[in-house]
């Protein structure tokens, strides 16, 4: 009997240290750091995300979804810049993260795109988006939204580097 | 036989891409062919409330025009943050200065969400969209190429060019700042802009 309850009280002590150490269920190795987003119109149909995942383990994953409760449907782009034309594209495969690397989602690059709005992102709020990776599972982030005018990260003539 | 499989080899978005291609490929062409080229003129949109909005609303302080989508994600906003910004820097002089921000992508940006966008970036703008007939023809008025682009999971982007078109106060084109001018660059058309 005692053993039992020895057990069960080490069970939990494992499990809260696991809650505390690893939030939204995901395991350790994955990190999501500034999630953010730009503040959208009234009107407007979709907006754009960013952030920086970093993968602390030994082993590759792969952002293969994420989804969020204020658009119909988030995909997962990039961004080119070719001959003076912006192209941005759908990654229906995702977007590699390396491991022990690190993948900025970013203006002018990779980012993540909320498709068909339920309402506007509003200057200030945080939004949230769970993010689905191959081998680490779901993950759930709070991004922030952030005003237009604050949302300049990159200088005019940046053009990524081919 | 060997032109349809290859066609029929390509995805089928390139399908839809190719005429698009074959157009600016036309547009290039018969802008190098004639000299001096051509830019800017007549057009007629819609303002935020749905109004005709023409060059005429434009006439008597010079402009600069930006074609772009509400759903482009970094090259329209950071754009219009930068005009927004040189146009302050200029000082007395900025004020002349009007900012037009053109939606290439009638089909999803309503006159009203294009108002509502340029307003995000509180300083004065002009957001202006029209029907697809009317932005093909300022579009090509400007010798802008844009293209309508399907992706995997359905819908579209669109991919477009990214100068800035500098007009005087008499309506006529004077100069563009493309991405790769910097603040130097950009700041000095625009004073000369002002300057006319
Ligand atoms: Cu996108």
């Amino acid at each position: 009997m005692k053993s039992h309850s020895m057990i069960a009280m080490l069970a939990l002590a494992f499990m809260a240290t696991g809650i505390r150490n690893v939030p939204a269920a995901a395991p350790a190795q994955l990190r999501i750091e500034a999630p953010w987003a730009r503040e959208t119109a009234e009107g407007q149909r979709d907006g754009g995300g960013f952030m920086t995942i970093v993968n602390d383990g030994k082993s590759a994953d792969q952002l293969v979804a994420a989804s969020s409760p204020v658009s119909a449907e988030v995909q997962i782009h990039t961004v080119q810049m070719e001959n003076g034309m912006m192209r941005m594209r759908e990654l229906p495969e995702g977007i590699a993260i390396p491991a022990q690397g690190r993948v900025e989602l970013k203006p002018r690059s990779l980012h993540i795109m909320f498709i068909k709005l339920q309402r506007p992102l509003r200057a200030g709020e945080k939004v949230p988006v769970t993010l689905k990776f191959r081998a680490g599972g779901e993950q759930t982030v709070m991004m922030e939204v952030r005003a237009m005018a604050a949302s300049m990260m990159s200088p005019m003539p940046a053009p990524p580097a081919k | 036989m060997t032109q349809r499989g290859i066609l029929a080899r390509r995805p089928a978005w390139s399908v839809a891409v190719l005429p698009v291609v074959a157009v600016a490929a036309g547009a290039f062409l018969s802008h190098w062919l004639q000299r001096p080229p051509s830019i800017g003129g007549a057009f007629e949109l819609l303002d935020r409330d749905s109004r005709p909005f023409t060059d005429a609303n434009l006439r008597g302080r010079p402009f600069a025009i930006y074609f772009g989508y509400t759903r482009c994600p970094d090259v329209c906003p950071t754009t219009l943050l930068h005009l927004a910004d040189w146009r302050r820097r200029m000082g007395a002089d900025g004020e002349k200065l009007q900012i037009v921000f053109v939606s290439v992508d009638p089909e999803i940006d309503t006159p009203a969400s294009v108002g509502a966008y340029v307003d995000l970036f509180r300083a004065s703008m002009i957001g202006l969209t029209g029907t697809p007939a009317q932005v093909a023809a300022i579009a090509d008025a400007y010798r802008v190429v844009y293209a309508k682009v399907p992706q995997p999971s359905g819908g579209y982007n669109v991919d477009h060019s990214t100068a800035v078109f500098l007009v005087d106060s008499a309506g006529r084109y004077v100069d563009s700042i493309s991405p790769l001018d910097n603040d130097e660059a950009a700041l000095a058309k625009l004073r000369t802009l002002v300057a006319r």
